[in-house]
């Protein structure tokens, strides 16, 4: 067992926070007010190779690990949940699928664009009837003269008014419920697909989520990803993954807050003393400080997993259980001490609580979490 | 022929981080990170320039220094040069000036070809701006120090640069082989690379021996100056800002502080 970070994680995080710092930062409040998707933070971060991390130079890749891909969106995510968002979708989300299930002529075709960040990547799974219970889909894809046909819409689909390339899943065979789900990739453009309603969020409003709306949206017949009848296998693996990054952007959240506590709480005098002097404030910082740890171990441990191919599902699961709660009880405990200001705009944690509940509920509320973690132990 | 451009960088306790033991005058060092010396990343960065405008330029950074001054090439080979060489053997530890810039004419011999050499203007840690005049001395260079503004002809000889003074500037042109030295004004470094960071790294140490320097000249003994003392000076009285509505009441109020002050 090692729980000593590489030269290279620990440069990794060096220049993330020194990135996040001086390009992220500075804007995080006002994207958050304005709604507005930061597209030039997006341009930076792909020219310094933050869109590609965790995939092999060959196809344009940093040649990374999954432990430095969890730091950088948890650095970003440190000052920014919104930007950390966008970088995990796309990694996770649109990237690995296609790296992991597409064919050579898809990733030669798909993967140096999305891995340079020079396109925006997305992922296609809820519909309004349809969660994690994906077997409700009914958006539908059917093979007419070589090209599928595709109809249906997806909701609260995470870079979706700017990505360029999507991976959707949708039924091919109604009768046969999860297994027959599709995988696709579809692109901005193509006939019959358009961007639904964005919605007006609580969290994370610098990210965009959109609808997808396919209406005998038409593709080739090679924008097939992976087998027919694979989807949902695709669909889980990749929320698998997924949830390292998310529960990634969790942990950020929560040490950002905390951060940012522990400067207030130094400046901050009431009754005569500083905030940082009185113990039971101490205490419950220390509480909360161990707990962000206890995360993070469990965050490094399942991307780690995945790193060496182990089963890792039952891991990300716990990871992303354990940090998104961390972020919940982190960040309403910070605003909480903040007093009064902490409920204003005027300090990050009024940001960083609204930001934190999202990681409760998506790539799979807290109870999936519980279920695939039962699950796990109840198989046999 | 590829253009080649040695850059001398060095590994400094961050100072924004660093305090100074008021009773021994020294550095507390203890748990403040080593970061590469911002003047020495301005003259990376525009050597870095020099190679995104033409790709075959090679770019070697040299650096003396504990064997933890790797983390400095690895941090300046992952933001985009190309190899690293750190020079480390007891036998120089403690340098002056004087020596270290010896150690490093040594290394910059041994090196040997080159165009052009960028340092920074000074350390954040010593604040002498000796090392790079020194460096260009011992190696018969034309130098030019505190350069804002630099501009290479596409015929990589004509260098025409801005060097900074107090009270104005100077334009020079000087051609290659040459050495310039940079501050913060030249340019903003740019961030480390992801590729760069999980790239391969080609760095190598040299000992004392592998330089060939002669050791009467280098470390401790050798060094003709030393730290007499390092101190934290006493803070200046807090300023006062005056305001007013109009220039001349403002003025007024300053004269009645002066006065009030037996300044005038």
């Amino acid at each position: 067992m090692n729980f000593q970070l590489t030269k290279e994680q620990e440069f990794v995080r060096k220049m993330v926070r020194e990135f996040a710092t001086n390009e992220v930062e500075p804007i995080a409040a006002d994207i958050d007010q304005e709604h507005r998707f930061p597209t030039e933070t997006v341009e930076k971060m792909a020219k310094y190779g933050l869109m590609g991390i965790p995939f092999p130079t060959e196809y344009g890749g940093a040649g990374g690990d999954h432990i430095s891909y969890a730091i950088t969106v948890e650095e970003l995510s440190r000052v920014c949940a919104s930007t950390g968002v966008i970088c995990s979708a796309h990694t996770s989300l649109c990237c690995w699928p296609i790296f992991n299930y597409g064919t050579d002529e898809q990733k030669a075709k798909y993967l140096p664009d999305l891995l340079s960040g020079k396109k925006l990547g997305a992922f296609g799974l809820t519909e309004p009837n349809a969660g994690t219970d994906a077997s409700g889909q009914q958006t539908r894809a059917e093979l007419v003269d070589g090209k599928w046909i595709l109809n249906g819409a997806k909701v609260f689909i995470t870079n979706g008014g700017y990505a360029d390339v999507f991976v959707v899943m949708a039924m091919t065979d109604k009768k046969k419920g999860n297994h027959g789900i599709s995988a696709f990739i579809v692109e901005k453009g193509d006939e019959g697909f358009s961007i639904g309603k964005t919605e007006d969020k609580m969290g994370i409003c610098a990210s965009s989520t959109t609808e997808l709306i396919f209406q005998n949206c038409v593709i080739p017949e090679d924008r097939l990803l992976g087998a027919v009848g694979e989807g949902f296998k695709v669909a889980m693996s990749t929320l698998d993954g997924g949830r390292i990054g998310i529960a990634s952007q969790a942990l950020g959240i929560a040490q950002g807050a905390f951060d940012v506590t522990v400067e207030y709480m130094q400046q901050r005098k009431q009754f005569g003393k500083k905030l940082s002097q009185m113990q039971a404030l101490q205490f419950e910082m220390a509480d909360l400080k161990t707990r962000i740890e206890a995360a993070r171990l469990l965050v490094y441990r399942a991307a780690d997993m995945k790193d060496k191919h182990m089963k890792y599902s039952e891991a990300a699961a716990m990871a992303k259980l354990f940090a998104a709660e961390t972020a919940m009880k982190v960040t309403t405990k910070c605003v909480q001490f903040h007093g009064g200001y902490g409920y204003t705009k005027d300090y990050p944690v009024e940001r960083m609580m609204r930001d934190a509940k999202i990681t409760e509920i998506y790539e799979g509320t807290s109870e999936v979490q519980k279920m695939v973690i039962a699950g796990q132990t109840f198989k046999k | 022929m590829a253009f080649k451009i040695i850059v001398c960088a060095k590994q400094v306790p961050d100072t924004n981080v660093i305090k100074i033991n008021p009773k021994t005058g020294t550095l507390i060092r203890d748990g403040v990170p080593s970061i590469l010396n911002p003047d020495d990343a301005n003259a990376l960065e525009e050597a870095l320039k020099i190679k995104d405008k033409h790709p075959d330029t090679h770019i070697t950074v040299v650096t003396m220094g504990p064997p933890q001054a790797n983390d400095l090439l690895f941090e300046c080979i992952a933001m985009g040069a190309d190899e690293g060489i750190l020079v480390s053997d007891r036998a120089v530890g403690g340098s002056d000036t004087w020596a270290t810039s010896n150690t490093l004419d040594a290394a910059i011999k041994k090196i040997g070809e080159f165009d052009l050499i960028l340092a920074g203007r000074q350390a954040i840690d010593g604040d002498t701006a000796q090392v790079g005049p020194q460096i260009a001395e011992k190696l018969h260079l034309p130098q030019v120090t505190y350069v804002e503004e630099f501009n290479i002809d596409d015929n990589m000889k004509d260098i025409t640069v801005k060097r900074q003074l107090e009270d104005g500037y100077e334009i020079i042109k000087i051609q290659t082989p040459c050495m310039l030295t940079a501050i913060k004004e030249l340019n903003t470094p740019r961030y480390m690379s992801m590729k760069g960071i999980f790239g391969e790294k080609k760095m190598t140490t040299w000992n004392a021996k592998d330089i060939e320097v002669d050791l009467n000249t280098v470390g401790l003994e050798a060094s003709p100056t030393n730290v007499f003392r390092s101190f934290t000076p006493a803070p200046k009285g807090k300023g006062v800002i005056l305001e007013g509505d109009t220039e001349k009441e403002v003025a007024d109020k300053l004269l009645v502080n002066l006065k009030a002050k037996h300044v005038i």
